[in-house]
């Protein structure tokens, strides 16, 4: 399932109908709180699209608060519940605070661009970057097709895709390895 | 009794020293009058500071005005005397405050208690930044959003840390002296429990041997070291010297008997002073230079 948010309503609607800056801690906070409730009720595996279109400003408390501590507990070992996320609408100064941010918590995310292509922002290997890439060119892949383009061994196939997987940037359907964010 | 306090004639982060030293020689409850007669200037700092002295104070200082009729106008554009009524003891009469317009008082001097007022202060900046910063700095547009979030991140210092409210101005003014060319400056003050303070109320904290206000604000300053335990803290400091770094800025940031300060090549300054006048809380000063065509940058 797909699920679409837009930041500057979740901002508005949470804490003041008149602010259109992502600022402050309190402010972050209160905004990833009503992102997860929103996903506490959809349940199940879902995409969602965090569209920061709408939003002026951004600071690096605020994207501490509603970044990366969304996608902290989704890293972990054991994750709240199969969510992925793509972010969408960001200008040259939200990633200035974003990018930051991510490389402190070791964080990568993936992120739509203008032109629609999906790239991943944050803390990533460019062998990391690389398998994703291939995965995007590929549509889906199995292990074995993924192993077959990069000539990489299965087993260190499989450890890329796994861990991907778990840093969201992957997800696994059946026995294919779909990146998050690549058109389907 | 009271032990009248002379402010110098130009009163920034420099100067205001001078004002410490003589307030460290007066009992914390003697009464003050701050002798502000002769000063002909201030800076975003200097204004501030002020303030933040008076909140210092158990007892009500008097303060007496700038006599200079372009000061005390300008004095009162910035909102000083908005607050200073309250502070202070005024001794005779201000002008009545006026709108601010058109002026190089990018923010006037506005209190800062809680996280709303750091929306707001944003809020207003934002515009009448983009316009001075492009066109009177030559900076480039990306550098007014980077200057919100500086603004924030500084503001959000007090509300975080210091305990109590505190004040933040933004002025632009040439700064012929010390570098022949206009800078923005951003102050931010607070007579709060300071940077020492603040990092001795993180849970499980080791004492090393060597613990002061400069070892506090190297910590919090340099290493991004937060009294909160959650890793993303921190940030808020370290991407202000991001920013100033990026556009060749000054921070420095007092905050007890220290100050440190990440010094551009434009700038003589040391980057740690100890054992200067104790003074509550925390002030930060934030200086970012008009961009050269030679620099380019």
């Amino acid at each position: 399932m797909i699920n679409h948010i837009d930041l500057s309503t979740v901002l508005r609607r949470t804490v003041c109908d008149l602010y259109s800056n992502l600022v402050t801690r309190p402010t972050g906070a209160a905004v990833r709180t009503a992102i997860e409730t929103q996903l506490a009720e959809l349940g199940g595996r879902t995409v969602t699209v965090i569209d920061f279109s709408n939003v002026r400003l951004l600071d690096f408390s605020c994207a501490d608060e509603v970044v990366a501590k969304l996608l902290l507990p989704y890293c972990a070992d054991l994750p709240p519940r199969d969510a992925y996320f793509v972010f969408r609408g960001m200008s040259e100064t939200h990633l200035d605070a974003l990018e930051y941010v991510l490389a402190r918590h070791q964080l990568a995310l993936v992120l739509q661009q203008d032109d629609g292509i999906p790239v991943i922002v944050g803390a990533v290997s460019d062998v990391e970057r690389k398998a994703w890439e291939t995965v995007v060119e590929l549509g889906s892949a199995t292990c074995d097709e993924f192993a077959d383009r990069t000539g990489a061994a299965v087993e260190d196939a499989e450890t890329m895709l796994t861990e991907l997987t778990r840093r969201r940037l992957m997800m696994k359907v059946d026995d294919q390895w779909i990146a998050v964010g690549a058109p389907l | 009794m009271t032990t009248v306090i002379n402010v110098p004639p130009s009163l920034d982060d420099v100067t205001f020293e001078q004002v410490l030293e003589q307030i460290a020689q007066v009992p914390v409850d003697e009464k003050l009058l701050v002798d502000a007669r002769h000063a002909r200037w201030a800076s975003p700092f200097g204004l501030t500071a002020l303030l933040t002295l008076a909140q210092s104070r158990p007892e009500r200082a008097a303060f007496a005005p700038p006599e200079a009729e372009d000061t005390l106008s300008y004095w009162t554009r910035a909102g000083f005397f908005k607050y200073a009524n309250d502070l202070f003891e005024i001794v005779g009469t201000t002008p009545r405050q006026r709108p601010a317009g058109e002026s190089d008082v990018l923010l006037e001097i506005t209190p800062i208690t809680k996280s709303d007022d750091v929306h707001e202060i944003v809020g207003r900046i934002q515009q009448k930044a983009q316009h001075i910063l492009t066109r009177e700095l030559n900076l480039d547009a990306k550098a007014t959003m980077g200057f919100a979030m500086t603004l924030s991140e500084a503001c959000q210092n007090i509300v975080e840390h210091a305990g109590r409210g505190g004040w933040v101005a933004v002025q632009t003014y040439k700064w012929t002296k010390r570098l022949g060319r206009r800078v923005v400056v951003i102050a931010v003050s607070d007579a709060g429990v300071g940077f020492r303070q603040s990092l001795e109320s993180a849970p499980a904290r080791v004492r090393s041997d060597r613990w002061d206000d400069a070892m506090a604000l190297e910590e919090a300053v340099v290493r991004g070291v937060s009294r909160f335990r959650d890793p993303g803290r921190g940030q808020g400091l370290a991407g202000v010297r991001r920013y100033v770094g990026r556009w060749d800025g000054k921070l420095s940031v007092r905050s007890g008997t220290a100050r440190i300060a990440i010094v551009p090549s434009w700038d003589d300054d040391v980057a740690l002073k100890e054992g200067l006048p104790l003074f509550p809380g925390a002030q930060m000063q934030i200086t970012i230079p008009e961009r050269t065509v030679a620099a380019g940058r």
